[in-house]
């Protein structure tokens, strides 16, 4: 038998599989399909202080094994979360779950967390300061160490719960960006959000997405998040959970070996819905396959 | 929703860059005319979206135009291929507002859905005109089998080498309807609604991340909300749109 649990942020999970926000929902659209507490938790949809309708559409394209999205924050504002989204989610799944939130300015950050702190399903905040697609707030926090450093202590401020900061792949050094944020108080990283992209439609001659710029995420994108954990397993003692381009049982444990506490699968939700289920299930076929007999003790073995 | 394995029974050319194919797997969750499917690709990462254009006892039938990768990739797949498809996805046409004289208006891809409507309205004893709208000759197709529904069935080709010269709204005005139900480009979306007499419900289409309302890639704003085309849509109704 082997053992599945890994402990993120003293929160101890079945396993650590977390359908990464944005391609989750608020998790019921997924529980029509499958029983959603086989997963270890899920992280739901990026939630800020107002309604957002989001982008302009075209919002998707192809790539070559991945995907471009600009959806650019689309939530209902954290008001309606509370009132409609969580009692929904409450009705599917039983386990804790991952808030993830994202604002323009740093008080917007702290009252979203403050709004969403009395709700006892919140397991983990996960803040994110890497959204590629809005403008004047997301990613402008994530890119620089002050802006990192500067978010994570005020959220730090007005929540116990464990917070997660989101950290964005575009950028020089995410070392020390992870490092700002452990030094601030932040209880884990979360990594990578997605890759600044853009595909061009030979037809218009024009990029396809009406942003221009979108998130570049799916398989594709494995090898740069791997090696991003790996780099920040090496420089931080706080919990890393590590996301990008998994979309297999085996990719999850190399996720695990560069570093990571928890694995969030995200694209792969988009073209398999049952790609966590299925991973999930296939996990223990694979730790056997590789003489695994517990997920926690693997944590960082390639360093 | 469902997700299962179709097997291509047949895949014809019958228009110019048009393409029927017929695949026989688990219909079950196919419950309304104007819903779709989406359909994985070998090699290609998102799915691909294509309206059902008719389906009865766990047989499918899709028209899909060639106009990209996904397409072309599907365009040489032959007969016993399997395929990974997610079914009973969309809202579908809500029948119950059609009225005794609906008619129906398709323009280019937008015709195949059209055909299961047909069939179900008719079986639900309404008098059904429906009106096909192509570019020219080479590119129509369904005239026929429309006809062997024993609906009324008009064409318009914007060059005249078939039926009305003109577009669909040339025929439009001057037929008698109680409710219209339409499926094609926007131009033509555009076009019926500045002359449309009564209700209807358009069928939109868009660029897709999932195709079942997960990741919000085609949200539009209408006088209701926020709604997804995959799933909230692609049908809305006339009152709600906003152009």
């Amino acid at each position: 038998m082997v053992d599945l649990k890994t402990t993120l942020c003293g929160i101890t999970m079945d396993n650590p599989i977390i359908p990464a926000s944005g391609t989750f929902g608020y998790g019921y659209e997924f529980a029509e399909l499958y029983d959603i507490n086989c997963l270890g938790s899920f992280s739901f949809k990026g939630t800020t202080r107002e309604p957002r309708f989001g982008n302009p559409l075209p919002r998707i394209a192809e790539c070559n094994d991945g995907m471009i999205n600009a959806v650019g924050l689309q939530n209902p504002g954290v008001d309606a979360v509370i009132a409609k989204e969580m009692p929904k989610l409450a009705a599917c799944f039983n386990k804790p779950v991952m808030a993830n939130v994202s604002g323009f300015s740093i008080d917007e950050y702290t009252e979203v967390v403050q709004k969403l702190d009395n709700q006892e399903q919140i397991g983990w905040f996960e803040v994110n300061i890497s959204c590629p697609n809005v403008h004047g707030g997301g990613m402008a926090f994530g890119t620089t160490c002050e802006g990192a450093a500067a978010v994570t202590k005020a959220v730090r401020q007005v929540t116990k719960k464990p917070l997660i900061i989101k950290l964005s792949p575009n950028v020089t050094n995410i070392v020390e960006i992870a490092k700002a944020c452990e030094s601030e108080g932040a209880d884990g990283i979360s990594l990578i959000n997605t890759l600044l992209g853009m595909r061009i439609d030979l037809k218009t001659k024009k990029p396809v997405i009406a942003n221009k710029m979108g998130g570049f995420s799916g398989h594709a994108i494995l090898p740069v998040a791997l090696r991003m954990v790996y780099q920040v397993y090496e420089a931080c003692d706080i919990p890393i959970v590590g996301m990008g381009g998994v979309q297999t049982a085996e990719e999850v444990i190399e996720m695990m070996l560069a570093g990571a506490t928890a694995v969030e699968v995200g694209a792969a939700n988009l073209v398999n819905p049952f790609a966590c289920k299925e991973i999930i299930e296939d996990l223990p076929r694979v730790m056997d396959k590789y003489n695994i007999k517990s997920l926690s003790e693997i944590i960082g073995g390639a360093h | 929703m469902k997700q299962s394995i179709f097997v291509v029974k047949e895949n014809v050319k019958i228009a110019k860059n048009t393409m029927k194919m017929v695949l026989a797997g688990d219909t079950s969750h196919i419950t309304k005319s104007g819903q779709f499917v989406n359909i994985k690709i070998e090699g290609l990462f998102l799915r691909r979206p294509i309206s059902v254009c008719d389906v009865e006892d766990g047989v499918l039938t899709i028209i899909y135009k060639v106009v990209g990768k996904g397409t072309e990739a599907m365009e040489v797949m032959e007969a016993g291929q399997e395929l990974d498809i997610l079914t009973g996805l969309g809202n579908g046409y809500d029948t119950a507002k059609s009225g005794d004289k609906p008619v129906l208006i398709g323009g280019g891809v937008g015709v195949p859905p059209m055909y299961n409507l047909a069939k179900r309205l008719k079986t639900e004893g309404k008098d059904v005109q429906v009106i096909l709208g192509f570019n020219t000759e080479e590119e129509v197709f369904y005239k026929e089998e429309f006809e062997t529904l024993g609906v009324k069935v008009y064409v318009a080709t914007a060059d005249g080498s078939v039926g009305t010269k003109g577009f669909v709204t040339d025929v439009l005005k001057t037929l008698d309807y109680t409710y219209f139900f339409t499926c094609g480009p926007m131009p033509m979306f555009k076009a019926i609604e500045s002359i449309a007499k009564t209700s209807g419900q358009y069928s939109f289409e868009e660029r897709m991340g999932c195709g079942f309302g997960a990741c919000m890639g085609c949200s539009c704003e209408t006088k209701y909300g926020n709604k997804r085309i995959c799933k909230d849509g692609p049908v809305l109704e006339r009152e709600e749109i906003i152009w």
